[in-house]
C-alpha cells in the first residue's frame, strides 16, 4: 500500500458523489435490497399475490369507473388492459420515489452508527420496486396473450421506459429521503402529491378524452409522456410525438441531477441530525 | 508517505450548529410559511466547536485509547475517523480499510434469520462477501448458535442474540478498527472476550482505536492514548501520561463549574449550591450530600434530582436518582434537600458527585459538584495484604459461614 486508502476533508459546496465509495459499496445496497425482498415477500401472508392483485384491482376500478360509468372509449384496447398497463409504469414511478422518500429514515440507526454511502440507502428501494414491476409485467403480458393482442417492435423499447420511469421517480425519492430527515412531514405530503398527480395524469383514462382546453397541462407532464411511450411499446397504441420522446430522458436526467444535488447538500448533516 | 500510517490527522475540527434543530421549524411547511412571512431574514444560528485543530499520527500495530470527560469530543472524533460524519475543517487520511464496532448488532433485522443477519451485518460492518463466506463457519461456531441459523432473530434470546453479533464484529478483517465503549456492555465473559480479540488485532500488525472511560481497560489494552480535553487535543502518548493528565483537568474543571451559565443543561432550574457534608469518610460511612435548587414558576410540572459518584478517573460508580425511591420536587419553589447514601463502601481515593436536575430533558448538570476523600483504612475486622483487596472497584459487606462448625 504507497496510497493512503480513504482521505477525508470537508465536503465542499457542490458535492458530487463520491463514484468509487459508491461502487465499493455495492454489496451494502445488494444486501440491503436482499433484506427488503425478503421482508416483503415472507412478511406478507399472500406474498408473490399481492404484488399481482394490487394493479389488477386498481385497473377493474378504473375500468369500471371511466370506462363504464364515464363510458371513455380505450380504442381498440380492451379498457381494462389499457387501465393496467397505465397503473404498471405509474406503480414503478411512484413506488420508486414514495419507497425510496422514506428508507433514509427507516434506516435511521444505521445512518447513525456505521458508515457507507448514504445513497445506497434510497437506491437500495429500487430493486424491490423494479421486483414488484417485473411480476405485474409478467401478468400482463400472459393477459395480452389470451386476449389476442399482439406486440410489435416497439416492445424492444420496453427496457428503456422502465429505466427512465426508475430514474425519474428515483430523482424525486432521493430527494425526498434527504428532505424527510429534516422535515418529516413530508411523508405525509408526498401521499398527497402523488394521489393528485394520478389523477392529473392520463393513467386511468386516455389522453384523447382529455378537453382541449386543459390539454396543455397534460402535454407537459413529463408522467404523460411516459405512460404514453409505455403504451404505444406494450399495447401497440399510437406513437407519441418525437419531440416527447426526446424530451423524456432529458426530464428524468435533470430530475436525478436535481436529486442528487438536494441529497448531497443535506447529506453531511445526517448523522448529526438524525 | 502516508501508507507507513495507519491514520494520519491534521487540523481536523468540528463545528456543529445549534438552535437551528431544537429551536427552528421541523416541518417543511413551517419552513414554507416563515419564508413566506420573512422572506429576507436568515435563520438564527450559532457554533458549538465539538472538536478543535487535532493533529495525530497513529502507525500501524498500535492500539490506541481515547480518553477524556464527556464532551470532550471522544465520541466526535471517533464519528469523524469512521466517516459517519464529516470534519468541518482539515482532513484525515486512512491506511487502510475502517471496521467500526460503535454498537453490537448494527444493522440486524429482527424478522431475518441468524444467517441472513450474519450476511447483512457482516457487509455493513466491512467485509466483502469473499470474507464473510470464508469466515462464516467461524462466526457460526464463535456465537454457538448453529441450530438456530434458519430462525428469525427475534425468537433468539438475548444472550443468543448478543453472542451471534460479537461473532460477527470479532471476525472483522479490516485494517483498521475503531471501537466505542458501548462495547464493553454485556456480561464478564463477553467483555473478556472482545478485549483479547482487540489485543490480538493489534498484535496481528493491525491499528486499534478505543473510546473509554474506563481507566483500567484502557491501561490494560492500549499501547499509547491520546487525552482530549474541550475538543483540543491536549496530549498524546504513552498511556499513564495521558491517563495522568485527564486526571490532573478534574480540579479545574470542577472549579469552572461553579459557575451555572458555564453548566450543561437547559438552564431553566439550577442548583444554587451542593455541599457534601464530609470531605473525608471512612470507606462504610454514609456519604450526604446537601443541595438547593432555584424556583423557577414558568417550569411545567414537578422535577426529579439524580446524583452520581463517581472515582478519580471518571467512572459512575453508583447513580441515585429520586424517581427510584419517588420523590418528585416542585419548581415553584426553591428546594432545600439532602441525600444520603448508605451501603456504598468506597475504596479509598479521591471521589466526586455529579449532580442532575431532570424533567423529560436534563435541565441543569452540575459535573463535580462536591468531592470527598476515602480514608485509607479498611472496613473489615481483619487484615491482608495488598494482594487481599487490590481486585474490585468497591469493597463490600460480606460474611463467610461454615456449615456443620
Amino acid at each position: 500500500m504507497t496510497e493512503p486508502h480513504a482521505v477525508i476533508r470537508p465536503p465542499g459546496r457542490l458535492n458530487m458523489p463520491n463514484w468509487a465509495d459508491l461502487w465499493r459499496a455495492r454489496e451494502v445496497l445488494l444486501r440491503f435490497a436482499q433484506r427488503d425482498l425478503i421482508l416483503r415477500y415472507r412478511q406478507t401472508a399472500v406474498g408473490v399475490a399481492w404484488v399481482v392483485i394490487q394493479p389488477l384491482v386498481a385497473a377493474g376500478i378504473f375500468a369500471i369507473v371511466f370506462g363504464r360509468v364515464a363510458n371513455i372509449s380505450s380504442g381498440t384496447v380492451p379498457y381494462f388492459i389499457f387501465s393496467l398497463a397505465g397503473m404498471l409504469v405509474w406503480g414503478l414511478f411512484s413506488g420508486a420515489a414514495t419507497r425510496a422518500s422514506g428508507s433514509l429514515v427507516a434506516n435511521q440507526a444505521l445512518v447513525s452508527k456505521v458508515f457507507f454511502p448514504r445513497l445506497v440507502v434510497p437506491l437500495s428501494t429500487l430493486v424491490s420496486v423494479t421486483v414488484d414491476f417485473a411480476v405485474g409485467l409478467v401478468t400482463a403480458l400472459v393477459l395480452l396473450v389470451v386476449v389476442g393482442i399482439g406486440v410489435g417492435l416497439p416492445l424492444l423499447l420496453l427496457p428503456v421506459w422502465t429505466v427512465l420511469a426508475l430514474v425519474l421517480g428515483g430523482g424525486f425519492g432521493i430527494a425526498a429521503s434527504a428532505l424527510m430527515v429534516k422535515y418529516r412531514d413530508i411523508a405525509y405530503l408526498l401521499p398527497w402529491l402523488f394521489q393528485v398527480l394520478l389523477y392529473a395524469s392520463p393513467v386511468g383514462y386516455p389522453l384523447s378524452a382529455v378537453p382541449a382546453s386543459v390539454r396543455p397541462f397534460f402535454d407537459v407532464n413529463p408522467v404523460t409522456w411516459l405512460l404514453e411511450a409505455f403504451r404505444w411499446s406494450l399495447l401497440g397504441t399510437p406513437a407519441p410525438p418525437v419531440w416527447q420522446l426526446v424530451s423524456l430522458p432529458v426530464a428524468a436526467l435533470v430530475v436525478l441531477a436535481g436529486g442528487l444535488v438536494v441529497f448531497q447538500r443535506l447529506e453531511r448533516e445526517f448523522a448529526d441530525v438524525i | 508517505m502516508t501508507a507507513d500510517l495507519a491514520i494520519s490527522a491534521r487540523g481536523v475540527g468540528k463545528d456543529f450548529v445549534i438552535g437551528g434543530r431544537r429551536d427552528g421549524p421541523t416541518r417543511i411547511t413551517e419552513v414554507l410559511a416563515q419564508r413566506l412571512r420573512h422572506p429576507l431574514t436568515a435563520a438564527n444560528t450559532s457554533t458549538f466547536t465539538a472538536l478543535d485543530d487535532v493533529s495525530f499520527d497513529i502507525p500501524w500495530g498500535e492500539a490506541v485509547g481515547i480518553v477524556g470527560r464527556n464532551g470532550a469530543g471522544k465520541s466526535t472524533l471517533l464519528k469523524l475517523l469512521t466517516r459517519i460524519s464529516p470534519p468541518t475543517r482539515g482532513e484525515i487520511r486512512l491506511g487502510g480499510r475502517m471496521g467500526s464496532l460503535l454498537e453490537v448488532g448494527t444493522g440486524f433485522h429482527p424478522e431475518l434469520t441468524g444467517r441472513e443477519n450474519i450476511h447483512l451485518n457482516g457487509t455493513l460492518l466491512g467485509m466483502t462477501r469473499k470474507e464473510i463466506a470464508r469466515r462464516f463457519d467461524d462466526i457460526v461456531a464463535f456465537s454457538g448458535v448453529e441450530r438456530f441459523l434458519e430462525t428469525p432473530v427475534k425468537r433468539y434470546s438475548s444472550g443468543m442474540y448478543v453472542r451471534l453479533a460479537f461473532a460477527v464484529a470479532a471476525h472483522l478483517e479490516t485494517e483498521i478498527l475503531a471501537i466505542d465503549e458501548v462495547l464493553a456492555v454485556g456480561d464478564a465473559e463477553f467483555q473478556r472476550k472482545s478485549l483479547d480479540k482487540m489485543q490480538q488485532v493489534a498484535r496481528e500488525g493491525r491499528a486499534v482505536l478505543f473510546v473509554s472511560h474506563q481507566v483500567q481497560t484502557v491501561r490494560h489494552l492500549c499501547t499509547s492514548a491520546i487525552f482530549l480535553d474541550r475538543g483540543k487535543l491536549q496530549f498524546q502518548g504513552d498511556v499513564e501520561s495521558a491517563l495522568s493528565a485527564y486526571r490532573g483537568t478534574f480540579d479545574s474543571f470542577s472549579a469552572a463549574q461553579t459557575d451555572p451559565s458555564r453548566r450543561g443543561g437547559s438552564g431553566q432550574l439550577r442548583f444554587e449550591s451542593v455541599t457534601v457534608e464530609s470531605e473525608t469518610v471512612e470507606p462504610a460511612d454514609d456519604k450526604v450530600v446537601s443541595f438547593v435548587v432555584g424556583d423557577n414558576p414558568d417550569v411545567p410540572g414537578r422535577y426529579y434530582v439524580s446524583c452520581h459518584v463517581t472515582d478519580d478517573n471518571g467512572m459512575v460508580i453508583a447513580q441515585c436518582d429520586s424517581r427510584l425511591t419517588q420523590d418528585w420536587f416542585d419548581p415553584r419553589a426553591r428546594q432545600e434537600g439532602q441525600l444520603t447514601i448508605r451501603g456504598l463502601w468506597l475504596k479509598p481515593g479521591r471521589y466526586a458527585v455529579d449532580m442532575f436536575v431532570c424533567q423529560s430533558g436534563v435541565l441543569d448538570s452540575y459535573e463535580a459538584a462536591g468531592r470527598f476523600e476515602v480514608l485509607p483504612h479498611l472496613p473489615y475486622p481483619g487484615l491482608a495484604d495488598a494482594d487481599g483487596t487490590s481486585q474490585g472497584v468497591i469493597y463490600t459487606d460480606f460474611e463467610y459461614e461454615r456449615a456443620g462448625a
